[in-house]
């Protein structure tokens, strides 16, 4: 069944089409019911995809590892042959591209289902679902993609339908500003990714995974630590790591469902998701820079998700955080555990921010945390599945953060360079993460009351809580995927070996393992503890926990903002005026020149005929001169 | 070589002279338009549109029948072969006929224009005297087209220099304010690139034709490179300032805001999809196919010229306050693109730059009759008198939205398969030259979403709130123009078919003509997949 490949994107593209077409025709609900449908239909198609793969033979050669194992591809057409390139519009069914697959369309389904209650009565209904359905398409092409520009045909989608998205309510200039430098910033990592594309064409003579994967080796050294280091700039700019993480905070201005499915479950894992998929490039020094930035982001972005006081800003700084996360397995070669955290985190960040915009939704579009408190008795539901979400990002056993968080941090103590202090700084993370998701979830729900009276909060409808509680058990037992306890649960770490050209084997021993573990445990259980103080008992002072440099996130949006206003504008406006007074102005200065000179010359053309003849006469006689002179020499 | 023999082996086509029809249907229309009664100005349109529109379906008819194949594209002895030739002695004694033919270069911009002018003559209101206008448009598109086709030197520069006094006189007596100074400024800059080209086409036929007489005639000139090194080079130069001025590149430029803005819109469109392709068009042509070795000697200059172009006109256009100023600016960046193309001389490259004045031609025309159609609305073009379009007229602001990302370079639709082949195939010969330009596509997102956002976005003024949404008309002159951008964005491969023969046998041509080496196609080491895997497990981990 791995043939019906196509499918999977072609239904939420046939939904874009659709909608475009008719959209405010069908308008309220429909148009949202058929989004919903289209992509789970495409949930569907991938299930069965999924089976198709689990039916191939398991010792094919090749494969995007260079190992071989399942893998098909589903070649359409060629898109641009010329030349030596050849470039197909093609899909790789893979365990990768599947894994991705599954839960982009599972989670996009539920959030797809989400927003037909959360997006009614807004004039421009169907219009959003029209984009949510084309990022779908974008997003699926991105991770079926059998080769690297298709990748980045969905890498370049997913960008624009988050421009698109993030500015919907355009009236707004900040969600427009913000819709702007999401895309402009995704664009600088974008430039990564052409150039890597290109470096790795004129090396290897192929853009196809499968390809790459087997002449991999044939790379050198130090082309292959550039290609790397190009994709970690693509990668950071999409999964908003250091110093390219500004876009992603801004990016909230989008309507709730959008921050949930764009910028926190799906598309933001594109990043690692790429680094993963060329896994046989990355060499160990790139890997090492790779690991020092995710630390530096995650733990960056969890001390400012400290001091934010706006929901959704806590969990896009968590979200930028997580992804920190993601790209600290990836630098310590544990990309199952990578991949791993990023269906997780799908699953309870999905759900988190889900759960934030019931809360928006219900007390009539307040976010600011300062004016909420004690809703769990108005939104039951919401409530319920929040704390799930809650204890599952903070880490606590048996939920599914915890044994992604876990291996992650397993992975970064073995880190041969740098291991203890990589480890040391994703435990503190940890702690913050506890701590702040802690503290949201009882200035939310917890504590007492304090919003106004005339606001009357009111529980979601059942289009929207749904999503929530699926989501919710997910995020409770999406760990089963990947279980340590016995050699045999580790399904994902099986399913996914044979895309790895070097797959990571843990070296320490049961004891290092379990130690580790009880230490997380405890820096979450402190981290919450923390939190129960200062929030819930009020014994510790909370304005000490909120520096000013903390809620201002250490001032790095705003440097840069004036940066681009103050002298960067003043440059590029000292090259128009360039471009206007000197170039333009020597055009007109020559153009004035040769009118002055012909005003000048204009006396010659006296009239008289023994001016023109004493003129040739002159002319002659110094013609005659030169000639004989130069016969003479 | 024979003519003769050149032309017979051209194959299908033949009979019917269709390049001449080309040139000539618009000519007679040109004139039957200006036969018409003089009180039945309302003819004028129609029946303009309709000469035009006859020989735009001749056109594609014209590419449906074209032989892709790579025999195609060149004879038994190596030289270069072109489709639908048709020959006429002109005049003899200076060797000069009436010589057309194409190949899978000139193709692409011969069914540019002649569908581009029909669609804007059909859909954009002159406002006044419609009759010399359409006139004009169609003697354009004549001339245009007989630049493209014309395989003789001095034919080519008869229709090179057919083409400025239409342009002069449409932006002359149907521009804007400044259009006085901005017809003037077009036409002196670019006579003077015509002067240089005359003395260098005379002197290259001159130096440059076999001992059995003088002739114009492109292949034989070519294909025999006659002239010395230093002749041909000098020659080059003359022929090469002349078509950069056209195209044009920093510092030739600044013609061209000057005459985009104060042109009529149909003007504009026709100005950015025909005109400046004649720059690159003739570089390729009569830069690159005969002078190999002055181009392979020149092209570390023109590549820089390029590149210069595309973050210069990028940077310059983000700081424009008008518009349309701003389109015309980041015309020069796109341009510069294919100049890099161009002289990067691998077959990626090339295909893409003819690609890229395909797209360049749908994207930036298409965002000029936008431009156009808010003035219209408006009667402004100042970004900063225009405010949340998008809320009044979202079906103008989809549409403009659409384009603009396929200007901008966006996957899925026509801008990004130009830009992305000229890229990767400069990377293979001009490595950092390529970094440098790629940094344009974040240029390019920049100034056009920050102009987007400050026109289209924010809450809207009164007036902008009485903006008119698309009419039915404007809707259909645009629905080509979406439809090109996202057809060839997804399935670029008949274009690419036809395009990369002739640009195979352009650098074979140069290969053996110069000292340029082709990039070694096993230059990137493929290794078998059980060494490579293991070659690197011992380097690197």
């Amino acid at each position: 069944m791995v043939e019906l490949v196509w499918l999977i994107p072609a239904l939420p593209l046939a939904g874009f089409a659709i909608l475009l077409l008719a959209g405010p025709r069908l308008g309220e609900p429909r148009a949202g019911w058929l989004a919903t449908a289209a992509s789970a239909g495409s949930f569907l198609l991938t299930l069965i995809t999924f089976g198709g793969l689990l039916g191939l033979d398991s010792a094919a050669e090749g494969g995007a590892g260079g190992h071989g194992g399942r893998w098909f591809v589903s070649t359409l057409f060629e898109w641009m042959p010329i030349g030596g390139l050849e470039v197909d519009a093609a899909l790789l069914v893979d365990p990768l591209s599947m894994t991705m697959a599954l839960f982009v369309t599972g989670v996009g389904t539920l959030i797809h289902l989400y927003s037909v209650g959360y997006m009614g009565g807004d004039p421009k209904y169907s219009k959003f679902f029209l984009y949510l359905n084309l990022f779908l398409f974008s997003m699926l092409m991105l991770v079926l993609g059998e080769n690297l520009v298709v990748t980045f045909l969905g890498w370049e989608g997913v960008g624009t339908c988050s421009y698109l998205l993030i500015s919907f309510w355009h009236e707004r200039p900040t969600a427009a500003t913000a819709g702007k430098k999401a895309f402009v910033t995704n664009r600088i990592g974008d430039f990564g990714f052409m150039v890597a594309t290109f470096l790795l064409w004129t090396s290897l003579g192929t853009v196809s995974y499968i390809g790459i994967a087997a002449v991999s080796g044939a790379l050198a050294t130090g082309t292959a630590t550039a290609v790397s280091l190009l994709l970690l700039l693509a990668a950071a700019g999409k999964s908003a790591q250091l110093p390219l993480y500004v876009w992603l905070p801004d990016a909230m201005e989008g309507p709730t469902p959008v921050s949930a499915m764009v910028h926190a479950a799906t598309m933001v894992t594109a990043g690692v998701y790429l680094l993963v998929r060329l896994n046989p490039v990355l060499t160990d020094d790139a890997l090492l820079i790779i690991a020092i930035v995710g630390a530096a982001t995650a733990l960056f972005a969890a001390l400012a998700a400290v001091a934010q006081h706006d929901i959704k800003k806590v969990l896009a700084y968590s979200t930028v955080s997580q992804l920190g996360y993601m790209f600290l397995a990836i630098g310590s070669g544990a990309y199952v555990a990578a991949i791993f955290h990023v269906v997780t985190h799908a699953f309870f960040k999905g759900l988190l921010f889900l759960g934030s915009g019931s809360v928006i939704h219900g007390l009539g579009d307040e976010q600011d945390m300062r004016r909420m408190g004690a809703l769990r008795a108005v939104m039951p539901i919401t409530a319920v599945t929040f704390i799930v979400g809650w204890l599952a990002i903070a880490g606590v056993p048996p939920l599914s953060g915890f044994w992604s968080k876990d291996e992650i941090l397993l992975a970064a103590w073995e880190q041969p360079d740098l291991g203890p202090l990589l480890w040391a700084v994703g435990l503190v993370t940890a702690l913050l993460t506890a701590y702040y998701m802690s503290r949201q979830t009882f200035l939310v729900f917890f504590g007492g009351q304090r919003w106004d009276d005339g606001t009357h909060p009111h529980e979601s409808p059942a289009t929207m809580t749904l999503p929530l509680v699926l989501l919710a058990g997910a995020a409770a037992i999406g760990g089963i995927m990947n279980l340590p306890l016995v050699k045999d649960w580790l399904v994902l770490e099986h399913f996914l070996e044979p895309v790895l050209a070097h797959p990571h084997h843990f070296s320490s021993g049961t004891g290092t393992k379990l130690l580790l573990a009880l230490v997380a445990i405890v820096a979450a259980l402190v981290g919450i503890a923390v939190a129960v103080r200062a929030w819930l008992q009020a014994r510790i002072s909370t304005d000490r926990l909120e520096p000013a440099l903390l809620e201002n996130v250490f001032y790095v949006d705003s440097t840069i903002s004036n940066f681009v206003g103050g002298p960067g504008t003043k440059a590029f406006e000292a090259a128009a005026t360039a471009d206007r007074r000197f170039v333009d102005g020597a055009v007109n200065g020559v153009a004035k020149l040769v009118g002055v000179l012909g005003q000048a010359v204009a006396p010659l053309q006296s009239g008289y005929l023994r001016h023109y003849a004493s003129g040739v006469a002159v002319g002659a006689i110094v013609l005659v001169v030169w000639l004989a002179l130069r016969g003479v020499s | 070589m024979s003519a003769g023999a050149l032309l017979a082996a051209s194959g299908s086509g033949a009979d019917f002279p269709i390049l001449n029809a080309l040139i000539f249907v618009p000519a007679v229309g040109a004139l039957v338009v200006a036969l018409l009664p003089r009180n039945r100005p309302d003819l004028a349109r129609p029946v303009g549109a309709l000469f035009a529109a006859i020989a735009g379906a001749l056109a594609l008819a014209m590419a449906w029948q074209f032989d892709t194949s790579a025999a195609a594209a060149q004879l038994a002895n190596g030289d270069a072969a072109f489709q639908f030739g048709s020959e006429v002695s002109w005049i003899p004694a200076l060797g000069i006929s009436w010589k057309v033919g194409i190949d899978g270069i000139s193709l692409w911009l011969v069914v540019l224009t002649s569908v581009i002018v029909p669609i804007v003559l059909a859909g954009v209101d002159p406002h006044h005297d419609p009759k010399p206008y359409t006139a004009w448009m169609l003697l354009l598109q004549a001339g245009s087209v007989g630049a493209f086709v014309a395989l003789d030197l001095f034919l080519f520069f008869v229709m090179f220099e057919v083409v400025l006094v239409p342009m002069y006189l449409l932006i002359a007596g149907w521009g804007y304010e400044g259009r006085r100074y901005a017809a003037t400024k077009f036409f002196i800059y670019t006579m003077a690139g015509s002067a240089l080209l005359l003395v260098a086409i005379v002197a290259t036929a001159v130096l440059g034709s076999p001992e059995s007489g003088i002739t114009f005639d492109l292949v034989t000139l070519a294909e025999g490179q006659r002239l010395a090194t230093n002749a041909a080079r000098l020659c080059f130069v003359a022929f090469a300032i002349a078509f950069l001025v056209k195209v044009p590149v920093v510092p030739l430029h600044t013609w061209l805001p000057d005459a985009h803005t104060e042109a009529p819109t149909a003007g504009s469109v026709v100005l950015a999809a025909v005109l400046l392709k004649l720059g690159t068009y003739g570089l390729l042509r009569f830069g690159l196919y005969l002078f190999p070795e002055a181009s392979d000697w020149a092209a570390p200059v023109l590549v820089t010229v390029g590149v210069v172009g595309v973050i210069w006109g990028a940077i310059t256009a983000a700081m424009q306050r008008d518009l349309k100023r701003l389109v015309a600016y980041s015309s020069v960046a796109h341009m510069g693109f294919i100049v890099l193309g161009i002289f990067a001389f691998t077959a990626e490259a090339i295909g893409g730059g003819v690609i890229q004045m395909v797209n360049h031609g749908i994207s930036t025309g298409a965002l000029f009759l936008l431009v156009g159609m808010l003035y219209e609305r408006r009667r402004t073009r100042q970004i900063d008198e225009l405010a949340g379009i998008q809320s009044a007229a979202p079906v103008y602001a989809g549409v403009f939205t659409l384009i603009m990302l396929s200007s901008v370079g966006v996957p899925g639709l026509n801008g990004f398969v130009g830009e992305f082949l000229i890229l990767i195939g400069s990377f293979e010969t001009r490595r950092w030259w390529t970094v440098i330009a790629a940094t344009g596509v974040i240029l390019a997102a920049l100034y056009l979403l920050w102009a987007y956002q400050r026109v289209f976005h924010g809450p809207p003024a009164a007036a902008d709130r009485q903006t008119a949404d698309l009419r039915k008309g404007e809707l259909a002159t645009l629905a080509p123009f979406v439809i090109a951008a996202v057809a060839l964005g997804v399935y670029p491969k008949p274009l690419l078919n036809a395009t990369e023969p002739a640009a195979d046998t352009l650098l074979e041509h140069l290969v053996e003509h110069s000292d340029f080496e082709l990039p070694d196609p096993a230059d990137p080491v493929i290794v078998d997949a059980g060494d490579g895997a293991d070659s690197h497990d011992g380097d690197d981990h």
